[in-house]
């Protein structure tokens, strides 16, 4: 039995009388792109924000790569190779593409006080440059992130979340606001990152067409509870799922 | 390259700026760079880091203080500076453990308070700081080769302290911490989420700018001869705060124009008499409502204007997917 890359136990989290997260569990196998899926405020975000130690969960527990990470805090779930997108548009703005993607590694390189000592760009051009190139950013380069377009500024922030090599990444509706040509060129991207580099993604998305042709295994909540669970097709058909969505 | 040449003349402009002028000027000068080291540490804090301080000048007092008290007891100035450096970076420190948890306005008034604090302890603790009647003769340091008892020595000492500690900055924001200080000061949940130790570079955002007023007290206790409660007021922060947003936050050379701008540009203006604190205010009103960016902010836009619009890629290259 291989280890998962993360095992969700009994995560709740309440905010005042509402239950947002009500008791998920679920593991991720290495290499696999699971899609997670629900009505709005079903608490898919919650539940990326309990994981990611950014929200603490009433009760639960999650392990990454078999390790426990419950109680860390986001910068250390990032260094233990869990990179993240936000459901809002999350870049810096007055920074240049360059710099943003930079940031997004430089503090996984040595020690804090290393850094102060490194190379301004702590050796990480090319990488950087290797990754906005990947995600078809390489005019963009020099300009400042929040001069692009909204779509634009999305590819950089699903960059960004891959430049310190992560084993596994969470994307909070990497497809919210991007125009159908760009969706077709993410989602292509997105398959041949995890072809190239086996990494394990967890995807929560609303466009069903993009959810259902990326990934290969889907999980549905409803209320903050697991309501399906499996490939595409099946949960697709799932009467459940369709009340769901209908019922509001 | 047209940089470099701007540089070059800035340097010459500092070298000669004393000679042939009298004291009173000379000693301005020396204020408008002690200041301007105090102001390149709140720079950092706010302009880099987004960190709002409103207590540079108790740093500054610090500084002074410390320095004064050591150099009176027999110490040279070279080994008092440090300590007083470090005592400033400590103290720096443990201010910033207030902004781990609140931001904004409150963290202001967290800064505020402990200003004022640091007023009350210096003016009530007679024993050691003289109370309101401060500390006095301490004696410009002398090495020897240059002895700065005399100006425009004093002043060159001065300007050899601003220049390293300018530097110094500028390594530390072209590092790899100045893009980690603009991340906090952008989008800290996002740059806490791409493995950034926030709460690390904020206190360090903190440390390293109140050592800064540290470093800047330690050269007004010998510039002044004279430590008083009353030069570390509040009124006092506020000022290097406009320092700071006057010549535009986040820029490296903000603070020596924003310095020279409240320290020089009054005198300047001394000319229309009773006027020129209002004209002075008047200036600096406009100037905050027309380029909130400041001075360096207003520069660039003036740029802009006159320069043909550099295209941008994608409008080049037409949109790609
Ligand atoms: N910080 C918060 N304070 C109070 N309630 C919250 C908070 N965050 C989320 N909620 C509530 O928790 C529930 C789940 O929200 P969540 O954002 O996780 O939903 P979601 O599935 O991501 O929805 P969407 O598809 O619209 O993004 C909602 O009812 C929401 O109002
Ligand atoms: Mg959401």
């Amino acid at each position: 039995m291989t280890v998962p890359v993360l095992a969700v136990r009994d995560i709740a989290k309440g905010f005042g009388a509402i239950r947002a997260v009500d008791g998920v569990s679920f593991e991720v196998r290495p290499g696999e792109i699971l899609g997670l899926i629900g009505p709005n405020g079903s608490g898919k975000s919650t539940l990326f924000n309990c994981i990611l130690g950014q929200l603490t969960p009433d009760r639960g527990s999650v392990e990454v790569n078999g390790r426990s990470v419950s109680g860390r805090r986001p910068f250390e779930l990032s260094r233990l190779g869990v990179g993240r997108t936000f459901q809002q548009l999350s870049v810096f703005p007055k920074m240049s593409v360059l710099d943003n993607v930079i940031l997004a590694g430089q503090e996984h390189r040595g020690s804090l006080l290393g850094r102060l000592f490194a190379a301004p760009d702590a050796g990480l051009t090319a990488e950087a440059e290797r990754l906005i190139a990947f995600f078809r950013l390489g005019h963009l380069r020099d300009e400042m992130a929040g001069a692009l377009s909204y779509g634009q500024q999305k590819l950089v922030d699903a960059a960004m979340a891959f430049m310190a090599g992560p084993s596994l990444v969470l994307l909070d509706e990497p497809a919210g606001g991007v125009n159908l040509t760009m969706l077709a060129g993410l989602k292509e991207r997105l398959i041949a990152y995890n072809r190239e580099h086996g990494t394990t993604f967890v995807v929560i998305e609303h466009n069903m067409e993009f959810v259902m042709s990326l990934c290969t295994r889907i999980i549905v909540l409803a209320e903050g509870r697991i309501i399906a669970e499996g490939p595409p097709e099946a949960v697709r058909a799932d009467p459940r799922v369709i009340d769901a969505y209908l019922g509001g | 390259m047209k940089r470099l040449l701007l540089l070059g003349l800035g340097l010459v402009a500092l070298l000669v700026a004393p000679l042939g002028q009298g004291t009173y000027v000379t000693y301005l000068l020396c204020s408008w760079l002690t200041f301007g080291i105090a102001a390149m540490g709140l720079n950092l804090t706010l302009g880099y880091a987004g960190q709002i301080s409103l207590a540079q000048a108790s740093f500054m007092g610090i500084g002074a203080y410390v320095t004064a008290l050591l150099t009176l007891a027999g110490w040279p100035w070279l080994a008092a500076m440090p300590l007083a450096v470090a005592a400033c970076f400590l103290v720096g420190l443990a201010l910033g453990f207030p902004a781990l948890r609140v931001q904004g306005h409150f963290l202001a008034f967290v800064t505020l308070a402990f200003n004022t604090l640091f007023f009350l302890v210096a003016r009530n603790e007679d024993g050691l700081t003289g109370g309101p009647y401060g500390l006095s003769g301490m004696p410009r340091p002398d090495f020897g080769l240059l002895d700065t008892a005399q100006q425009p020595a004093f002043y060159y000492f001065t300007l050899a302290v601003f220049l390293a500690a300018a530097v110094l900055l500028w390594g530390i924001v072209r590092s790899p911490w100045g893009r980690a200080f603009k991340g906090l000061r952008e989008n800290p949940i996002r740059a806490e989420s791409l493995g950034l130790d926030t709460r690390r570079i904020t206190l360090m955002a903190f440390a390293i700018g109140s050592a800064y007023g540290g470093l800047a007290g330690a050269l007004f206790s010998p510039l002044v001869q004279y430590v008083e409660p009353g030069s570390f007021a509040f009124a006092q922060s506020l000022r290097i705060l406009l320092m700071v947003v006057v010549g535009g936050a986040g820029f490296f050379f903000a603070p020596m124009l924003g310095a020279a701008m409240v320290i020089l540009l009054p005198e300047v203006l001394r000319f229309t008499e009773g006027y020129y604190l209002m004209i002075y205010a008047g200036a600096v009103i406009v100037l905050m409502v027309v380029c909130p960016e400041g001075l360096i902010g207003l520069g660039g836009r003036l740029r802009d204007r006159f320069q043909a619009p550099r295209p941008r890629g994608d409008l080049q290259e037409g949109a790609r997917p």
